[in-house]
């Protein structure tokens, strides 16, 4: 893994070292089902990487292992050398994931919900808590959701409210969990904009998961293809516009034929 | 087989959430608010219904006794036998089934509904153990609040024998001789009995419940089943510990 390049803190401007990702073998069963096949990949410090891949391929459980949430049924994922699902790794990483449905404190503010961190390890007073909140609001454009629940929110703003979260946290990796799923199409450009402009700014390591094409070749620097727990592609974008893979062709760029259509080849 | 294996799991994803709990205890100070909040919970809101059914469970015990004991001249024990069903057996037990049904299921829906809502994963991520925000302040919570709604089970079921006593034409008993007679029959250790039981019932009541909760996978209809779990395992314990906590105090 290559030297570590350093995450500026977007609220000290002070800078920590960015982490990078490294999974080794990794396999994943729940029950009989295999879910993940022997899947081998890093994730350079400062990097945006794009997991994509159909659903249930496994990406999200990937993702789960990778912040520590599953543990592998064999290889190992670490971050910095470190065991992903070690207690240890999330004192001294500080990851955050931005989940799919946002997973926002329900009973809790806007606020409070980005506040909670820093109140928790007692990070600063409620003075500089206050400031860290409102500037992550600014980030995010939510000035004015501070005093909403997330009940009260749309889609587009319970996205930017977890990536708002999760950016208080200052963190050195930051996971993406579908970021864009059920938006419009302008929502998702917005998300896909926050998300490279986050690394750009701050060089935090980052790892998306997501179905999105235009994401993924907008903003990643290298993309994995996960199909049925297995690893199929791991290249550029570029490499990405003219697939030679016909799976990959086939996933990326699906030919909508009515004459003769998927479900009905299926049948037959 | 299976079964047998899941319950022991369950038991010891219990004590292991009891552990994890417990090793956070000295953060209780800085997490006044959510213990409040939870003593509210509690004790605030399960007050009423404690009140009312003690009230009627005091009042249907005296009555009951008042007719059965009126044919060998023993109604004035009554006082005694409302003092100490109440004090050693009804308030504990019934102070522990109201929490169960009313506190405990609310404790794992809200959880198990944080769990399948991703909240508890992302407290994680953060790095901010559930035992610790979650878990702690509601043990403590039930720790503090229970032996209140004990001692208020048992003076309101008093109560309600008293009433009875005095005001049903064939028991018209005084409530100084009903309380004289209760005084008389009734030791300070019958009391801390029945206390030791509704606290041992309701810090395994809320531990359990938090347990479910946090343990729940799927979606909306597991939350459902968490919560129908939670409650009969709570009655089926308290019935259980009941059983041995009387007999260990005997």
């Amino acid at each position: 893994m290559p030297a570590c390049s350093p995450t500026r803190n977007p609220f000290t401007a002070q800078e920590t070292p960015a982490v990078g990702v490294a999974i080794e073998g990794l396999s994943k069963s729940f029950g009989p089902r295999l879910v993940l096949d022997n899947i081998t990949l890093s994730v350079e410090p400062g990097e945006i990487f794009v997991l994509m891949g159909p659903s249930g391929s496994g990406k999200s459980v990937l993702l789960r292992h990778i912040v520590g949430l599953e543990a592998p049924s064999a290889g190992r994922v670490t971050i910095n050398r470190q065991d992903a699902t070690a207690e240890t790794t999330r004192e001294h990483v500080r990851m955050a994931i931005v989940f799919q449905a946002g997973a926002l404190f329900n009973s809790l503010s806007v606020y409070d919900n980005l506040a909670l961190y820093l109140r928790e390890h007692r990070v600063t007073n409620e003075a500089g808590i206050r400031e860290k909140v409102m500037r992550a609001l600014q980030i995010l454009s939510l000035e004015g959701a501070a005093e909403k629940f997330p009940s009260e929110l749309s889609g587009g703003m319970k996205k930017r409210v977890a990536i708002a979260r999760a950016l208080v946290m200052e963190p050195q990796l930051m996971l993406y969990d579908e970021p864009t799923s059920e938006l419009d199409p302008v929502m998702s450009a917005t998300i896909s904009e926050i998300i490279a402009s986050l690394k750009n700014e701050y060089h935090v390591t980052t790892v998306v998961v997501s179905h999105d094409r235009d994401l993924a070749l907008n903003i990643a620097e290298r993309v994995g293809i996960l199909m049925d727990g297995r690893l199929i592609f791991l290249g550029t974008p570029d490499q990405l516009r003219q697939p030679e893979d016909p799976q990959v062709a086939n996933f990326l760029y699906p030919k909508i034929d009515l004459k003769n259509p998927r479900y009905k080849q299926l049948e037959t | 087989m299976k079964q047998l294996l899941s319950i022991f799991e369950s038991f010891g994803s219990t004590l292991e959430l009891l552990v994890r709990a417990g090793s956070y205890v000295g953060t209780l100070p800085r997490q006044r608010a959510r213990f409040i909040e939870q003593c509210y919970l509690i004790g605030y809101t399960t007050l009423p219904i404690v009140a009312i059914l003690s009230f009627f469970i005091g009042s249907v015990l005296a009555l009951q006794a008042g007719y059965s004991m009126q044919n060998f001249g023993a109604k004035q024990f009554i006082g005694s036998l409302v003092g100490l069903s109440m004090a050693r057996e009804l308030g504990p037990v019934m102070v522990a089934i109201l929490l169960a049904g009313r506190v405990g299921s609310a404790i794992t829906a809200e959880l198990a509904s944080m769990k399948v809502y991703q909240e508890v994963d992302a407290l994680v991520t953060m790095n901010i153990p559930p035992a610790r925000m979650l878990v702690l302040p509601r043990l403590a919570a039930a720790l503090a609040m229970v032996p209140v709604l004990a001692i208020i089970a048992d003076l309101v079921g008093w109560f309600g024998g008293a009433i009875v006593a005095k005001y049903v034409a064939f028991i018209s008993i005084e409530p100084e001789s009903y309380f004289a007679v209760l005084r008389r029959y009734m030791v300070f250790k019958d009391v801390l009995n029945g206390l030791i039981k509704a606290e041992s019932f309701g810090f395994v009541v809320v531990l359990v419940c938090c347990n479910i909760g946090l343990n729940t996978r799927g979606g909306p209809r597991e939350i459902g089943a968490a919560v129908t779990r939670a409650v009969v395992v709570s009655l089926i314990l308290i019935l259980v510990l009941d059983y041995f906590i009387t007999k260990a105090l005997m």
